[in-house]
């Protein structure tokens, strides 16, 4: 191709396509964000209709109550949850980043573990039920937290290794000039100086987890009271309890089903904050 | 720890059990992962073995799904679970690519933070809000306002596809013949043949209704009682929820292309458009496409946004607005009611085995995509 010389109207041609495509895709952006700003608010709207102090107190009813038994499960199966899969993710992530670093055994399991990161989290439900809910007999809370492991574990795995790669060498290189062997190093070097952003990957779990609802239809099941035990019987979860009241036809149950989404919603969002601003909080801490 | 004057190597070279269980710890907690997955297909491959035996292959387009007779084909489930991810594709990728666009070139320096992070938070939503929004919201603007109007206007919708294909047909023949007369003349006749399609459609648009609906499927496929869920209304609702995660990882990919070869195409002269279409999109084309298979991956397998919208009814969608089902909305209306070791039970496991290897694919090329762009 020879070089052309300077062509003005082809310029202003060409710019003003660039200008059209510019616009198009801002209108895009504009279409996309708007349509979810309009979900935010109809939740926001909805949500607070069926307000009131007595979805903490009250538990469910098939008239009036509120949430307190469902909240409790979804606290209680989360928390079991999170303390299953967060020893084992953290375990799995420093694996990756530093025993199995570079070698192909880790390039295999940090495949799969992306892929379980993004498995269709209702087929985890049919997993547990057949490895746990039919051999213990029942449904159970213990159960929905299993689930609920299985789908932080990825989570934390991977954002475990990703930290614990960003601390610099220099540190595992002067503990083991010091004479400490890998454990040591590992246990009191590497793990502390990513402490932070290790919790960041596990308040993200956290937030991940306690919205999901299809893991728990054939676990955990639901319960409209409060459960005696996480190992037997039904245990109500607050995603279920949405689930349930929205397909009612009952104007009452909906709007506390809508406030239920909007309880869920804001916690998910303020742990999704709250992990964003330790991780800016570690980041900063290490850069200074 | 005190520094001793005579470090002790022999010792140090022997087996220590601490460090063994140490490491032991590690690595099963990594084999605890690659053991997760084989376990999940291995126990829905044996759960629904018994359908598998039962139908074979046959099982994929069985169009029947009979409890009283006892029979159970996954047709209805796959074709719904396929369709309303591709028309949440075709809605979420132009759009995510747009936000992408937006986010990393157009928009003020100022706001790119801010709108990003918002758009990263909206990812987090749980879906089950999604499918509230498109049960309470979405249907019924749905069956009073959006579906009337596309039912009269179809042939708006066939004009737009008659377009594009003859655009993208033309041109990927040049491409292939490249600029001969031979290329020209084909590449100059599927133009032609679009462009009679489109007139076709437009004379006729008002008679369009009136053929019989076997003869017309262009009239076939927006017709169907306005009852505001169904296939269409699963998709919308389903893009809608994908479009923050493709936007996010695209605009995540679009900023990895260095700085240095942007402004290259600036010095030569290239617009904004330019620039990221013939810079930027090369450079990054394997892993937008990584970014697009991610958001496929999570529609297909995406449960709770979907079962309040796609209308529950077990039969092939024979249009855009017909109530259908998809994979993981079978399972989760159905699987409660199913008692242990009927064949209903092993018919929804073998669908999940089927939805797990499919997603599983999907995912995987997924990464591998995004790998390409050292993203993943």
């Amino acid at each position: 191709m020879s070089i052309q010389p300077f062509n003005a109207a082809n310029y202003v041609r060409r710019r003003t396509f660039s200008l059209i495509m510019d616009m198009i895709c801002t209108l895009a952006a504009m279409l996309g964000l708007v349509l979810l700003a309009l979900i935010l608010f109809t939740l926001i709207q909805r949500g607070m209709a069926g307000f009131s102090l007595s979805v903490f107190t009250e538990p469910m009813r098939s008239q009036g109550g509120g949430l307190s038994n469902a909240i409790m499960g979804t606290l209680m199966q989360a928390g079991l949850g999170i303390a299953i899969g967060a020893p084992l993710g953290m375990a799995a992530g420093i694996y990756l980043a530093e025993v199995g670093r570079g070698s192909r055994f880790a390039s295999v399991v940090r495949f799969v573990n992306d892929i379980l990161l993004s498995a269709p989290s209702v087929l985890i439900g049919l997993f547990v039920y057949q490895i746990v809910v039919i051999p213990m007999g029942n449904f159970s809370g213990f159960a929905g937290a299993v689930a609920l492991a299985l789908l932080a574990m990825p989570v934390i795995a991977r954002t475990t290794e990703d930290i614990v790669k960003l601390v610099p060498d220099s540190y595992r290189e002067g503990s083991t000039a010091l004479g400490a062997r890998d454990s040591t190093t590992i246990s009191r070097v590497v793990v502390p100086a990513a402490f932070g952003g290790i919790l960041t990957g596990i308040l993200l779990a956290v937030a991940r987890i306690s919205g999901e609802t299809a893991p728990l239809l054939f676990t955990s099941f639901g319960n409209y009271g409060h459960a005696s035990s996480m190992f037997e019987g039904g245990m109500a979860s607050l995603p279920w309890a949405i689930y349930t009241y929205a397909k009612q036809p009952s104007n009452e149950l909906n709007n506390l089903a809508w406030t239920g989404a909007l309880v869920i919603t804001v916690g998910v969002l303020l742990l999704n904050v709250l992990s964003r601003v330790s991780h800016y909080l570690v980041s900063r801490g290490r850069s200074q | 720890m005190s520094v001793s004057s005579s470090v002790d190597f022999e010792n140090s070279r022997k087996f220590h059990l601490g460090e063994g269980i140490f490491r032991t710890i590690l690595l099963f907690s990594a084999l605890v992962i690659l053991i997760t997955l084989g376990a999940i297909l291995t126990i829905l491959f044996l759960s629904g073995q018994h359908a598998f035996a039962r139908y074979g292959v046959q099982f994929l387009w069985l169009d029947q799904w009979d409890p009283v007779r006892d029979v159970y084909g996954a047709a209805a489930p796959v074709v719904g679970t396929l369709a309303s991810s591709a028309i949440a594709l075709a809605i979420a990728w132009p759009l995510g690519f747009g936000v992408a666009y937006f986010l990393t070139e157009s928009c003020p320096r100022r706001l790119r933070a801010p709108l990003g992070i918002a758009v990263e938070l909206l990812a987090a939503i749980p879906s089950i809000v999604y499918g509230m929004w498109g049960f309470f919201v979405f249907a019924p603007v749905m069956s009073s306002a959006i579906q009337p109007w596309l039912t009269a206007n179809a042939w708006l919708f066939w004009i737009i596809v008659a377009a594009l294909v003859g655009i993208s047909l033309s041109s990927m023949t040049l491409a292939t013949l490249g600029r001969s007369i031979f290329g020209r003349i084909v590449a100059g006749a599927i133009l032609i043949l679009a462009l009679a399609g489109i007139v076709y459609l437009a004379v006729n648009r008002t008679d369009l209704p009136v053929l019989p609906s076997e003869l017309n499927p262009l009239w076939w496929w927006f017709q169907g009682a306005p009852v505001g869920v169904g296939l269409l209304s699963a998709g919308v609702v389903l893009a809608i929820m994908i479009l923050p995660f493709i936007a996010a990882t695209s605009r995540d990919v679009l900023n990895t292309t260095p700085q240095l070869l942007k402004e290259g195409g600036y010095a030569m002269g290239a617009t904004r458009w330019e620039v990221v279409t013939g810079v930027v999109i090369p450079a990054v084309r394997g892993s937008l496409f990584g970014a697009v298979f991610l958001g496929l991956g999570r529609a297909l397998g995406e449960t709770m946004a979907v079962v309040f919208v796609i209308g529950n009814a077990n039969r092939l969608p024979d249009s855009f607005f017909a109530p259908t089902t998809s994979i993981s909305a079978l399972i989760a209306n159905t699987f409660p009611e199913a008692g242990p070791d009927t064949m209903l039970q092993a018919s929804l496991f073998a669908l999940g085995f089927i939805l797990f290897v499919v997603s599983f694919f999907v995912l995987a090329l997924a990464r591998l995509m995004l790998r390409q762009g050292r993203m993943a």
